[in-house]
């Protein structure tokens, strides 16, 4: 599995042209404990950029966006429920939605680790 | 200007500490440590937290003639609360008016027996010493308490905190202050503070604050509190903050303080008015206000300042203005306050707050949303 990143701090696992979208370990650390998720419909359909869901701590509300051109086919209700899952295990358990890749040529437009990480500092 | 923001006298010590610092009303002030705002806000609840307020301004009044009564006749120009009744080892919560009726701060008064003890909001301090200094001068003196440090101790636990190392502080009820030696320096104890929790204030010299700190912390109750969970504390305990809930147009009866206004001060007391916008207060309280200050509770998001409210999930028509708002960590939800017109206020009513574009639902709700643990 390929992990990539965005530059609004969400993680990218693609697996064959299923993408599965979080935030990464740095974001929650900055947003600290997560009060709130809102999540997207499961069969919308995002532009790359759109605005996909909220995620919210007790300081702050922070759009989540899609990072990619698809269709949503799966949410993580668990963390509508639990909302601290994506504070305690952010690129595990604490995925938000996963999507089929609308559009494969936008994939190399995404940051690798080392591009990611020097933003994340 | 380009200066940075102003240091605390602890600040080393609270990065030492693992606190994320942020500029806060010009202060780089510790917004939470290590265990998060969440865990911060519910060990204050739950045991007790300690909370560096430094940035407050403290400010001495006394007069200058050595007639203590007449420096609190003096202030009573400015407030509209009763201040010459106030007895030595007391405080009192007030709020300074201008000409209009608004709030420009609001504050602490103490009485301590030689001299009037003011703590004030960090925002306002500057403006406040300019205040108090134009309408005292010639009677009283003005002297800004910059060498001293502000420490909370807030909690069910803060009492046996504190008491490990200043025995005397535990027979002290809600409200009283008093001047403590510790270590041959002067420091002002209050049984009161910001949370809706039992607990203390310590002003104390900027040089004795690490060591008191240290000592504080090192009790097995007391864990480092920011200002993160100050603010989510404050606000489940209903407790206005100025600049946001409480400003320059909106009055102390539209904001529902009317309970800081003892009767001496209205209408048909012995010291009626007098202060700043007087006349605009007192017909207020006989007659009514058009808006006033409620507490919102909400279901799923929170709903946060600035946000407008609206009497029906459809109408565009405005009816007011969330002034603050978060998730309640303690009363397990969102909760905000907000000034709404007076036949929207009722206990009950539901309202309407658009949160991006969504039409959140709110009932007005009593306030504090979570009940106040003062040791009266």
């Amino acid at each position: 599995m390929e992990i990539r990143y965005t530059a609004e701090h969400e993680w990218v696992a693609l697996e064959a042209n299923i993408a599965t979208i979080g935030i990464t370990d740095y974001a929650q650390r900055v947003l600290g404990d997560l009060v709130f998720v809102q999540l997207p419909a499961v069969g919308s359909s995002l532009a790359k950029g759109a605005a996909a869901g909220v995620v919210e701590s007790v300081k702050a509300a922070s759009d989540i966006y899609a990072p990619l051109t698809g269709r949503v086919v799966e949410v993580n209700p668990a963390t509508v429920e639990t909302p601290g899952l994506v504070n305690s295990d952010p690129m595990g358990g604490g995925w938000l939605f996963k999507i089929e890749v609308g559009d494969p040529s936008e994939v190399k437009e995404l940051l690798d680790e080392a591009a990611y990480g020097k933003l994340a500092t | 200007m380009t200066a940075g923001p102003t240091h605390l006298p602890l600040h080393a010590w609270h990065v030492a500490h693992g606190a994320r610092m942020e500029c806060f009303a010009g202060w780089a002030m510790p917004i939470h440590y290590p265990l998060g705002i969440l865990g911060e806000h519910k060990h204050t609840r739950a045991a007790a937290g300690l909370f560096d307020v430094s940035h407050m301004g403290q400010i001495m009044v006394r007069a200058r003639a050595g007639d203590h009564l007449a420096a609190a006749r003096e202030l009573e120009r400015l407030v509209p609360v009763d201040v010459m009744g106030l007895k030595a080892g007391r405080q009192r919560y007030a709020v300074l008016t201008n000409e209009s009726g608004g709030v420009r701060d609001d504050l602490m008064i103490a009485n301590l027996g030689d001299c009037w003890y003011l703590v004030v909001n960090a925002a306002a301090t500057a403006a406040d010493v300019a205040h108090l200094e134009e309408h005292l001068y010639g009677t009283c003196s003005v002297e800004l308490a910059s060498a001293r440090a502000l420490l909370a101790v807030q909690g069910p636990d803060a009492c046996g905190a504190l008491s490990a190392l200043m025995p005397a502080v535990a027979a002290m009820h809600f409200m009283d202050v008093g001047a403590f030696r510790v270590d041959d320096t002067t420091c002002f104890i209050s049984r009161s503070g910001y949370t809706g929790e039992d607990g203390f204030e310590l002003s104390v010299p900027a040089a004795l604050a690490e060591d008191i700190a240290e000592r504080l912390l090192r009790h097995p109750s007391v864990q480092l509190i920011g200002l993160g969970a100050r603010d989510s504390l404050r606000l489940e305990a209903g407790l206005c903050l100025c600049g946001h809930d409480l400003g320059g147009d909106t009055t102390p009866i539209e904001a529902a303080l009317d309970w800081a206004i003892q009767s001496v001060r209205r209408t048909g007391g012995s010291r009626p008015g007098g202060f700043p916008g007087a006349d605009v207060i007192l017909t207020q309280l006989e007659r009514g206000v058009a808006r006033k200050r409620v507490g919102l509770r909400a279901e799923g998001r929170p709903v946060r300042e600035g946000a407008v409210l609206f009497a029906d999930p459809t109408s565009d028509a405005a009816i007011g203005r969330v002034t603050s708002g978060t998730y309640g960590p303690s009363a397990e939800g969102p909760v905000a306050m907000g000034y709404v017109p007076i036949s929207l206020a009722p206990i009950g009513t539901r309202l309407f707050a658009d949160v991006r574009g969504q039409r959140i639902p709110l009932v007005v709700s009593n306030m504090p949303f979570v009940p106040h643990r003062y040791h009266r």
